[in-house]
């Protein structure tokens, strides 16, 4: 191939490709933009009519026990909610599960299986910011999930005049409870979703990592009750999700335990189930840093 | 009615790599209760019944009829490379049928093996409360895998609903609606578990037994011939 000579007339021609002059919003809205995505796509939001089938069908099994609960308190005319508000998500806890378990493949799994990982790091966001932004979401998602219906009973509770002070104390406290269910399950949900790009088993994986701890350590918390060592039904709550969140709400925020025989924790054990907590969570958050740290994937 | 190769292939989709891991995990935690059990409380025939019951049959067993289930054929149809085995010149009776076996054969292998084992570890067989449960799980085993793999030839969520029917149906409304109880896969199977059990056992079910056969009997024909009627129809979409 011969290299054309230059001649004085040669010239590019302006074909009118324009700079892009408008205000460029940076990392911070990139970041921003992703958690609303996120946040949106965990419900079905701007995705087709058949995935919102499932969260919303969801949430609405959910909501519904607050609804009768209030209905009920209000014909009756008792003052006591059959349900704590700290307890709520937890005795709801295979719906719960269900939801992460839509949400969190939805999340992260599909931007493994169509290879946008790329894209979103050409993109001025890091994978700290990825990360934190896909966290945040699912976070809100499943604290919107759960704090929706404590609110509903709630205002049914004022509506039907439980009596103001009470009501808003278990409310709070039911709210915390809530974050603290929020933010470990999505922490593990999240890690675990990550490991892979096919939905399908994303689901699975999430349902059994979730839940079978907790079918593991009821029989054992059981047979510690036929022994007689009490004591040691609460430190066995430290090895699943369900019970450490069960333990955190029985020790600080006034509820009761599903455990058996109704053991209630110690202060000791309430701090051991915080600090386990705050470790698994933080642990969750390193390993996925850890998992976006190749590029490519 | 049984093909070599499409059992071998399954075989190999359900065993192959990490899902021959999430299956082990379930029998693998079970024995090890049981071990626990053994070694802190010595043999008990109550703790026996609380462990193969409450996380055997009502945990392991579904979730493992889930997995192996809906595993044996969903991934095919999901991925669209089902197309190159019913462009094979075989019944699509018999590609399901031969499915159906293979699921079976994996839920029984890894529910009814760590069951008895856990079992016998648990209490010795006393009251044949391991015998019972072992039954109940090879029972169920079968009940599950058909109505798994229906699931899977059904819908592009068969995983979901799957679990939805034995975590929220069999597990949440089964604790909280007795009549829920009536309708679910683990109660057919306890009832014949009570038949085997010693009288006077924990071991109950709120169905009678002929009752429970009928029912699982028709659970697992009629989903084996939807199943069959499914994908006789089936067109492969591209799309999600």
């Amino acid at each position: 191939m011969t290299i054309p000579r230059q001649t004085a007339d040669a010239r590019i021609h302006d074909i009118g490709y324009r700079r892009y002059e408008g205000a460029r919003l940076g990392a911070r809205y990139a970041r921003y933009s992703l958690f609303v995505h996120s946040l949106r796509g965990a419900f079905g939001l701007g995705r087709p009519a058949r995935s919102k089938v499932l969260p919303w069908g969801l949430f609405a099994v959910m909501a519904l026990p607050a609804v009768i609960m209030v209905a009920v308190a209000s014909t009756t005319g008792t003052d006591e909610l059959l349900i704590d508000h700290t307890r709520y998500a937890l005795s709801m806890e295979p719906i719960v599960v269900l939801f992460l378990a839509m949400a969190a493949p939805q999340l992260v799994s599909l931007d493994l299986r169509y290879k946008t990982m790329p894209l979103y790091f050409s993109r001025p966001i890091t994978r700290a910011d990825y990360v934190t932004a896909k966290f945040a979401a699912l976070v809100g998602a499943l604290f919107l999930f759960t704090g929706l219906p404590l609110t509903i009973s709630y205002v049914g509770g004022l509506l039907a005049e439980l009596g103001f002070a009470d009501q808003t104390t278990g409310y709070l406290q039911g709210l915390v409870a809530t974050a603290v269910l929020s933010v470990l399950y999505a922490g593990i949900a999240l890690l675990v979703a990550s490991f892979t790009p096919r939905r399908g088993f994303g689901v699975a994986a999430v349902i059994a990592v979730l839940t079978i701890p907790g079918f593991a350590v009821y029989p054992l918390q059981a047979l510690m009750e036929t022994q007689d060592s009490e004591g040691a039904i609460g430190w066995f709550g430290l090895f699943s999700p369900a019970s450490l969140v069960d333990g955190i709400q029985a020790a600080f925020l006034g509820g009761t335990t599903g455990f058996p025989a109704g053991v209630q924790p110690t202060t000791l054990q309430g701090i051991a189930s915080l600090l386990a907590v705050a470790g698994l969570v933080a642990l969750c958050l390193a390993l996925l840093l850890r998992r976006y740290r190749k590029a490519g994937i | 009615m049984y093909n070599e190769t499409v059992a071998r292939l399954t075989y190999r989709a359900l065993l192959g790599r990490r899902r021959a891991i999430l299956l082990s995990i379930l029998p693998g935690l079970l024995i090890l209760i049981a071990i626990a059990v053994r070694a802190i409380g010595g043999a008990d025939d109550r703790v026996t019944e609380e462990v193969l019951g409450g996380f055997g049959l009502a945990a392991m067993v579904p979730l493992i009829g889930v997995i192996a289930g809906t595993g044996a054929i969903a991934p095919e149809i999901d991925d669209g490379s089902i197309v190159y085995l019913l462009s094979k010149p075989l019944p699509r009776r018999t590609i399901i049928l031969t499915k159906l076996w293979v699921a079976i054969a994996v839920t029984m292998l890894f529910t009814t093996v760590p069951v008895l084992l856990a079992g016998m570890i648990m209490n010795g067989n006393s009251q044949q409360i391991a015998g019972a449960y072992t039954l109940a799980a090879a029972v169920a085993s079968i009940a599950y895998s058909a109505v798994f793999l229906l699931l899977g030839t059904v819908s592009r969520n068969a995983v979901v609903f799957g679990l939805i029917y034995s975590l929220i149906w069999e597990t949440l409304f089964g604790s909280i609606v007795s009549g829920a109880r009536t309708l679910s896969v683990q109660q057919w199977s306890l009832s014949l578990a009570e038949r085997v059990a010693a009288d006077g056992t924990g071991v109950t079910s709120d169905v009678a037994l002929p009752t429970a056969v009928i029912l699982l009997a028709a659970v697992t024909v009629a989903g084996t011939w939807y199943a069959i009627r499914r994908l006789t129809v089936l067109t492969v979409a591209a799309d999600d």
